[in-house]
């Protein structure tokens, strides 16, 4: 069971590897979206500050729901998630495993890239590290909710826009922590409180929406 | 007597056409003296003056879009549990009613909003929840309306609708937890309700008239679902027949 979650983890990591202009795509969003705010708002650095942990969180929703569109659909597309279906191992625990290759490729790089974007905002040394730590545990939230949106839209005509429609709205409690952890580091409140929460719902969404995932799957192979 | 005698399309579809003007009749019956204690009989409020009227469709308008969210999650995943056509077509027409519901909690807690808060909305906990139950309604019924085959939209709504389902205790409680704007619970089972009598029968009147009004909506609705989806079915072709 466990080599073959590891073959499916190391197969979806070469398949972006060897196609890395997507993970780059998604990034490049990332950044020039959350780039866009400076420009749009002023320069004024203590608004920059302020609106800092909200704006790069939103950047980094909108970036992991583009990245979504791939998670399941060429798989569809060509008959392997049939297979993984059938295989005698249990699907949910295969989309666990896709779920933790894709956000090795879509949701770390942008953990990693979030401190030089703080660094635009004028954003403290310690907001820095709690902006990190809140997208650590916070972008894999994501990642499992935005899996069940991917797995229900699969194969439709408008999945593009349908999978924000409706994952977005079950993202906002990660967004409101997420951006209040940050908030409450730089008034020198702690973020102790919020980055617990955040760890809650990464243990909810863990244990829960791999199933549901599946589910969505095995109601779209029907 | 056969429980499942009315859980099939075909024999479901005349009880709810009987039921419906019933249920209207009585959402009708119970609007007008509600509406009447509403407005003329119940005192005016000392704080608030004549704004607080609002209330009346407000509070009862919020339980609904609640209410009928935790019985389309529960329709929709009976269906999806036992594969039963009808539970998945009740969502179905439960959802717009809900989504309408909610709709008049916002716009009515914005018009009171403004005279008394003096915004017509602050991101306060309980809006913005309920806010997000309206995206809910919403994302339910464009999922099941980009999905062209009928059984597979009836099922992954169901999933999605399950997953939303956490929302709705987090609206109920959020006046509790987060202690902001919006005030608290005016009336619960446990203890006496802070408001005068008159006030709180205009209120449970009303709720009565909206949840009838929502149960005969959603009937004549699912009514429509069930002659679309079974338009090709015998006993539509016979029932048209009868009928002319």
């Amino acid at each position: 069971m466990l080599a073959a979650l590891r073959t499916v983890i190391r197969r979806d990591l070469l398949l972006a590897m060897r196609n890395k202009s997507d993970a780059a795509n998604t990034l490049l969003f990332f950044v020039i979206v959350s780039s866009l705010f400076p420009l749009g708002v002023g320069p004024e650095p203590a608004l920059l500050r302020t609106i800092a942990p909200g704006v790069v969180w939103v950047a980094a929703l909108l970036a992991s729901m583009l990245a979504l569109a791939r998670l399941f659909a060429a798989d569809y597309a060509d008959g392997t998630l049939e297979q993984l279906a059938l295989a005698p191992q249990p699907l949910a625990a295969f989309v666990a495993a896709k779920i933790l290759a894709h956000w090795l490729v879509s949701g770390l790089p942008l953990v990693l890239i979030a401190p030089l974007l703080g660094l635009q905002f004028d954003l403290s040394g310690t907001a820095l590290l709690t902006l990190m730590a809140s997208l650590l545990i916070g972008t894999p939230v994501l990642s499992l909710l935005g899996a069940v949106g991917a797995a229900l839209t699969l194969g439709l005509r408008a999945s593009g826009v349908l999978v924000p429609l409706i994952v977005l709205p079950l993202t906002v409690p990660v967004l409101v922590f997420g951006a209040g952890a940050v908030e409450a580091a730089s008034s020198g409140l702690g973020a102790q409180a919020h980055l617990s929460l955040l760890g809650a719902f990464l243990l909810i969404s863990a244990a829960l929406s791999p199933w549901a995932a599946a589910v969505g799957i095995r109601i779209a192979l029907e | 007597m056969n429980w499942f005698k009315y859980s099939s399309p075909a024999t479901f579809y005349p009880l709810a056409g009987k039921m419906a003007p019933w249920f209207f009749a009585a959402a009708a019956l119970s609007a007008v003296p509600g509406l009447y204690i509403s407005f003329f009989v119940a005192p005016t409020d000392f704080q608030q003056g004549e704004s607080y009227r609002i209330i009346f469709i407000h509070v009862p308008a919020a339980w609904m879009s609640m209410f009928i969210y935790v019985v389309m999650a529960f329709w929709a995943g009976v269906g999806l549990a036992f594969n039963t056509r009808l539970s998945s077509m009740m969502a179905s027409a439960l959802a717009p009613t809900g989504a309408l519901m909610t709709f008049i909690a916002l716009w009515t807690g914005s018009l009171w909003g403004k005279p008394t808060w003096g915004a017509w909305w602050v991101w306060d906990a309980r809006l913005t929840s309920e806010l997000i139950l309206l995206f809910l309604y919403f994302g339910f019924m464009a999922l099941q309306a980009a999905i062209d085959d009928p059984r597979r939209a009836d099922k992954a709504g169901a999933v999605l609708a399950l997953l939303g389902v956490v929302n709705v205790p987090i609206i109920y409680f959020s006046v509790q937890w987060w202690n902001t704007l919006h005030q608290g619970a005016s009336v619960s089972l446990t203890r006496s309700p802070t408001m005068a009598a008159t006030m709180l029968a205009g209120m449970l009147i009303m709720a009565l008239a909206f949840w009838m009004y929502s149960i005969a909506a959603s009937l004549l609705r699912v009514r429509s679902i069930i002659l679309e989806r079974e338009r090709a079915a015998d006993w539509v072709r016979e029932w048209r027949e009868a009928a002319r």
